[in-house]
């Protein structure tokens, strides 16, 4: 019954002979590593689960806007700024380009967006810690963005065609918002004692988070084998979790800072990273809801588009008014 | 699979990435062997912080705008205007020694001279964008005055910024339309929002001692008047809205003397670098 619901996205035991033909081209596709395109017909499943994804991702660009946004106004050199400003801009045009592979399978913008502000959308658990130093500009770009990207890049082989060319065109920029991360991590590293310090302290702080960042161990990760099966996902999580920590290994002693992880090491027989438990109660408790600053960035995104109702509806009304003259005319 | 920091160096689309061939980049201001004059470089620093206040007060929108795509337009402005602000300071910090940063984070609020108008709070959108209307087209014309200055470099800075206010002004009148036109709340609130800002219009277009002695190498702030006040008569009547009969408000901004909002402005901007004197970042 199951394959059938799946299939069709009813309850019926016999698939249609269009069904059947659709569910085996799907296959075959899949099969030869070919992509699925919009107007291709596919499972209600696969159609569901990439929807969650894909507008989860864009949720996590826009959430993502906040944590760096409490930091324009008080960066502390002009270039930084511009650089700032400029990565933030990149987020929310990630955020609309994603919302548009999202929409490709039938759902539109406004519904996710409310399924957002409703609290039933999820996004990046991560974006719910505070970003409390400079220092954590530097930290989100090296690290957040780091793991976006590890987690990222085999995305861009994944098997529906709009997504994975959008993640091309992410991960690009993703790179360079990691490299200016790496750079102001830097740069503090190399400069005061209380840079040094502000630098330790973020990197302290979003270490254990941003390795949380690739979701639970394979084992407590019940959609992952569906999503490996449909080659949306290439790797396990804990795949790529070690793989991640063993760049980050690396690139932190070019820092001179340290990863706050005495059990980290690399296991030559299993010829993989270790690395310590993580408090997986913690990130149950902040996709539940219960992290620090899961409310603020909610009501932050609730109180802009209800403080942008009017101009939306102004912005809607003169188009229809422009249309109908169009039409007169 | 390479996940070197440097393994996607062949992006082109990243807004953060530094174009290469942008010949004009405050970077190379400030190494340039040619000196402003005293006049022009007070000059610039007026050009510079009426730039980098406004930038400020647009970048506050970021992540609170109606919609997605105004989150990236308006920060798109206030990232062109930041970048004319750097370019101005990195010129006018040539003549005493000193950065954009110096000046931006270690000047004292009254010595400053931006206009009272970027200084004023964002309020709701149509607040933002009936300033945004009102400055846009000021730089619009000030800026296609300066690119025929006598000081190359306020030149080509203004040929540079020329160009993208061009687009900011397009912005604010598209805007003025949609609201003037759109609703009655949106044209309520878009009257409301012009009669509030209009007093502080009469200031930018208030001469001073130090034009006259930067003859050709500046615009004289009241040559601009007629045409500004032609070109946004022309934008208000086409949105159904009117020009406000309020009375200009004095003030003193290029004196030094600045509406209340200046000191919140900066004690947030400064915050930071003056906690750390001497540090980079």
């Amino acid at each position: 019954m199951a394959a059938q619901n799946d299939a069709g996205g009813h309850l019926s035991a016999v698939p249609s002979p269009e069904e059947q033909a659709g569910l085996e081209r799907f296959n075959a596709l899949i099969a030869e590593d070919s992509r699925i395109e919009p107007r291709d017909w596919m499972p209600e499943a696969y159609r569901k689960t990439l929807t969650r994804q894909i507008s989860q991702h864009a949720h996590s660009e826009i959430i993502g806007m906040q944590p760096e946004a409490n930091w324009i106004t008080r960066a502390p050199s002009l270039k930084r700024k511009a650089i700032l400003i400029a990565k933030v801009q990149d987020e929310a045009g990630h955020g609309l380009y994603l919302y548009s592979a999202a929409e490709t399978l039938g759902t539109p913008r406004e519904v996710l967006n409310e399924q957002l502000l409703s609290g039933k959308a999820k996004y990046s658990s991560i974006f719910n810690y505070p970003a409390l130093s400079w220092a954590d500009m530097g930290a989100i770009g090296w690290l957040v963005d780091g793991a976006a990207i590890a987690n990222q890049v085999p995305l861009c082989r994944a098997s529906y065609g709009p997504y994975g060319r959008a993640m091309v065109r992410i991960c690009k920029e993703e790179s360079f918002h990691q490299r200016q991360g790496f750079e102001i991590l830097l740069e503090l590293a190399h400069g005061t004692e209380a840079q040094k310090r502000m630098a330790q302290d973020a990197i302290n702080r979003f270490y254990e988070p941003a390795l949380m960042m690739f979701g639970p161990p394979d084992g407590d990760s019940p959609n992952s084998q569906q999503s490996m099966e449909w080659k949306i996902k290439r790797f396990s999580n804990d795949e790529l979790r070690q793989r991640f920590v063993g760049m980050i290994a690396e690139q932190v002693k070019v820092l001179g800072l340290t990863l706050p992880d005495p059990e980290l090491r690399f296991d030559e027989e299993a010829g993989r990273w270790v690395h310590k438990d993580l408090d997986w109660d913690e990130f149950k408790a902040v996709i539940a809801g219960n992290g620090p600053c899961n409310a603020q960035r909610l009501e932050r995104r609730r109180e802009a588009h209800e403080n942008g109702a009017w101009v939306r509806e102004a912005a809607a009304a003169y188009a229809a008014k422009k249309a109908q003259k169009a039409q007169v005319a | 699979m390479d996940h070197s920091l440097d393994s996607y160096g062949d992006a082109t689309a990243s807004a953060t990435r530094v174009t290469p061939g942008n010949a004009l980049r405050p970077e190379d201001i400030a190494i340039q062997p040619e000196r402003p004059s005293q006049a022009v470089a007070r000059y610039a620093v007026r050009l510079g912080d009426d730039s980098l206040i406004l930038s400020h007060r647009l970048s506050e929108w970021v992540s609170r705008a109606p919609e997605l795509e105004e989150d990236v337009a308006l920060g798109n402005i206030a990232l062109d205007l930041l970048g004319h602000a750097r370019s101005f300071l990195s010129y006018a910090g040539l003549a005493w020694g000193k950065t954009e940063d110096d000046l931006a984070y270690f000047r004292e609020e009254e010595e400053f001279r931006s206009l009272h108008l970027v200084e004023q709070p964002n309020g709701h959108f149509g607040v933002t964008i009936a300033r945004q209307l009102m400055v846009s087209i000021y730089q619009d014309l000030l800026y296609a005055g300066l690119t025929g200055s006598t000081d190359n470099t306020l030149a080509a800075i203004s040929a540079k910024a020329s160009k993208e206010v061009a687009y900011h002004r397009d912005h604010a009148v598209q805007w003025t339309l949609r609201l003037g036109l759109g609703t009655e709340e949106s044209a309520r609130r878009m009257r409301h929002a012009l009669e509030i800002l209009w007093p502080y219009v009469n200031e930018l277009f208030l001469d001073e001692p130090l034009h006259d002695e930067l003859g050709d190498a500046g615009v004289r702030p009241s040559a601009l008047k007629a045409a500004w006040e032609r070109e946004i008569a022309a934008v208000l009547e086409e949105a159904g809205l009117e020009v406000p009969q309020t009375r200009a408000a004095l003030c003193k901004g290029r004196q030094g003397e600045h509406s209340e909002h200046l000191g919140y402005i900066l004690a947030e901007m400064q915050v930071l670098a003056r906690k750390h004197p001497g540090a980079t970042w």
